[in-house]
């Protein structure tokens, strides 16, 4: 569902961001993106969601050829995506439910149907209790709770995570954590990108790791060689 | 539709004192523009008052018959530059000289024979009060056979000409700067709106929004807030209109289409400048 193959990417003044980087990931899957800060973690989410595109090499997201995507198709495919951020990116002068609402909005569904898709995202998040509190009102794990059902609530087949978890405490980490992995549960790919080994360590999710621009790691295809090797 | 309407209203509610900034903004750039304009306009009707007293006037050899007078008359009414011509017998002229004259009084109460000839008076159609069309007409009045000399003030003519021609340029070039300047101070306003907003912007984005919703609500603010501003510049420029005939010079205001006019340039410059900023700023994420 997401392809990278040989995959580069040099910005104009930044130099190379990623070197030949190819890896697959299936329906369904839960995948950690890690290295450090400036390995290419966020390149990498970043070329799937469409913001930056490939220098050279190909990707492929969700059916989508995104060297031939043209600027218009990119809403197109950007809908089949949910994206979350370290710093929530909600809009301050809108209710929880109104962010969430927001993305239904642009997207141009019906109306009617747009309160109960909001409260039923809200309610999966656990934060139904607090669908008219402001985003000042809520602490950081409850925003993030909020931008992850604003990524929810069109339907995605994937939800990519670019550190969800780096602005938050110890206790409000596992919240979203936990919640990611019922997400996936239910049958959403997840690409988290995080440099929390400890967060890795915990579930026994495929990991990806990048090392300035380059993949260094990919346990769904070391662990194969290693057990090809083993016996 | 309803959407875009409501988001556009939302950026009013959410962003009163910008949006008061660009409204203000918009009407004041205006209002330069619409005093300018005000001047124009009075010059151009000082102008035409002027013009109005151009006049070509044919004195007729004495003892012209005056069947012949009246027939030329007709010919003359049917020139497609002339608005009016007016015969004027020796007597008439004696009279007007009276009474216009009140200096020469005496004199021409002593005269035993009338001096003056006979004429007739002839009036163009404002847009033929020129020296060219002046003096074509002229010509052809010196054609007919009873006219004995014709009379119109070339030089005063050809300075009035001159004035247009000056009035009209210096019009068009500082018209053409003022009307710039707007656009450039709204379109900077305009930006700011923009850039105020371009978190937002991105988010929208973020969560698929295509490039024409994200703009709909901007082009519509855009010429909403033109439309304003360009109320209130007619507004405050009524304000100096009414003030200047009150206290210094009986002046003239807009007529109902040129206070359209201003006010539809607003909105066209709201609208245009909104597109090209929220294009520009598309373009660059």
């Amino acid at each position: 569902m997401i392809k990278f193959t040989n995959v580069f990417k040099a910005f104009p003044k930044g130099g190379l961001a990623l070197k030949d980087v190819s890896f697959h990931i299936a329906k369904g899957e839960f995948v950690f993106l890690t290295g450090h800060s400036g390995a290419g973690k966020s390149t990498v989410l970043k070329l799937v969601y469409a913001e930056e595109p490939a220098t050279s090499g190909e990707v492929r997201v969700s059916g989508f050829n995104l060297a031939e995507a043209r600027r218009k198709d990119i809403p197109r495919l950007r809908r089949r995506l949910g994206i979350v951020f370290q710093d929530f990116r909600l809009l301050e002068d809108r209710s929880a439910e109104e962010n969430v609402a927001f993305a239904l909005e642009v997207t141009g569904a019906r109306r009617a149907s747009i309160p109960a898709r909001v409260m039923r995202v809200l309610t999966q998040v656990g934060l139904a209790a607090k669908a008219q509190a402001y985003p000042r009102e809520l602490s950081g794990g409850e925003q993030q709770r909020v931008a992850i059902a604003r990524a929810l609530v069109n339907e995605p087949t994937v939800l990519l995570a670019d550190e969800p978890t780096g602005n938050l405490d110890e206790r409000a980490t596992r919240g979203v954590f936990q919640l990611l992995r019922d997400i996936n549960a239910s049958g959403t790919a997840v690409v988290m990108a995080t440099h929390d080994l400890d967060l890795v360590r915990q579930a026994p999710y495929r990991v990806i790791e990048l090392q300035e621009g380059a993949l260094v790691f990919d346990s769904a295809v070391d662990e194969r060689r290693d057990e090809a090797a083993s016996p | 539709m309803n959407l875009v309407f409501r988001e556009a209203l939302l950026a009013f509610r959410r962003a009163p004192l910008l949006s008061a900034l660009s409204v203000t903004t918009i009407a004041f750039s205006l209002f330069v523009v619409g005093l300018f304009g005000l001047v124009a306009v009075n010059l151009q009707q000082a102008l035409r008052d002027v013009a109005e007293r151009v006049e070509i006037v044919a004195y007729l050899l004495p003892g012209a018959p005056i069947e012949t007078v009246t027939l030329a008359q007709k010919d003359i009414e049917a020139f497609p530059e002339v608005q009016a011509a007016a015969f004027v017998s020796e007597d008439q002229a004696l009279q007007r000289a009276r009474t216009e004259l009140v200096e020469f009084r005496d004199v021409l109460q002593e005269l035993e024979r009338n001096p003056l000839p006979a004429s007739i008076e002839v009036k163009l159609k404002p847009r033929f009060r020129d020296a060219e069309h002046v003096n074509d007409v002229a010509e052809r009045l010196r054609g007919f056979g009873f006219v004995d000399d014709v009379r119109f003030g070339r030089d005063w003519v050809e300075k009035l000409d001159r004035l247009r021609q000056i009035a009209a340029a210096v019009g068009l070039v500082v018209g053409a700067a003022f009307a710039a300047v707007a656009i450039i101070i709204i379109g900077t306003t305009i930006r700011m709106a923009v850039l105020q907003r371009s978190r937002e912007i991105a988010i929208m984005r973020l969560v698929g929004a295509t490039d024409g919703f994200v703009r709909r609500p901007f082009l519509l603010q855009g010429a909403f807030k033109g439309m304003l501003g360009g109320l209130v510049a007619v507004g405050l420029s009524y304000g100096a209109y009414a003030l200047i005939n009150r206290w210094l010079i009986h002046a003239a205001f807009f007529s109902r289409e040129q206070a359209v006019a201003i006010v539809g340039f607003g909105m066209l410059i709201g609208f245009v400048g909104s597109a090209a900023s929220v294009g520009r700023h598309l373009r660059r994420v």
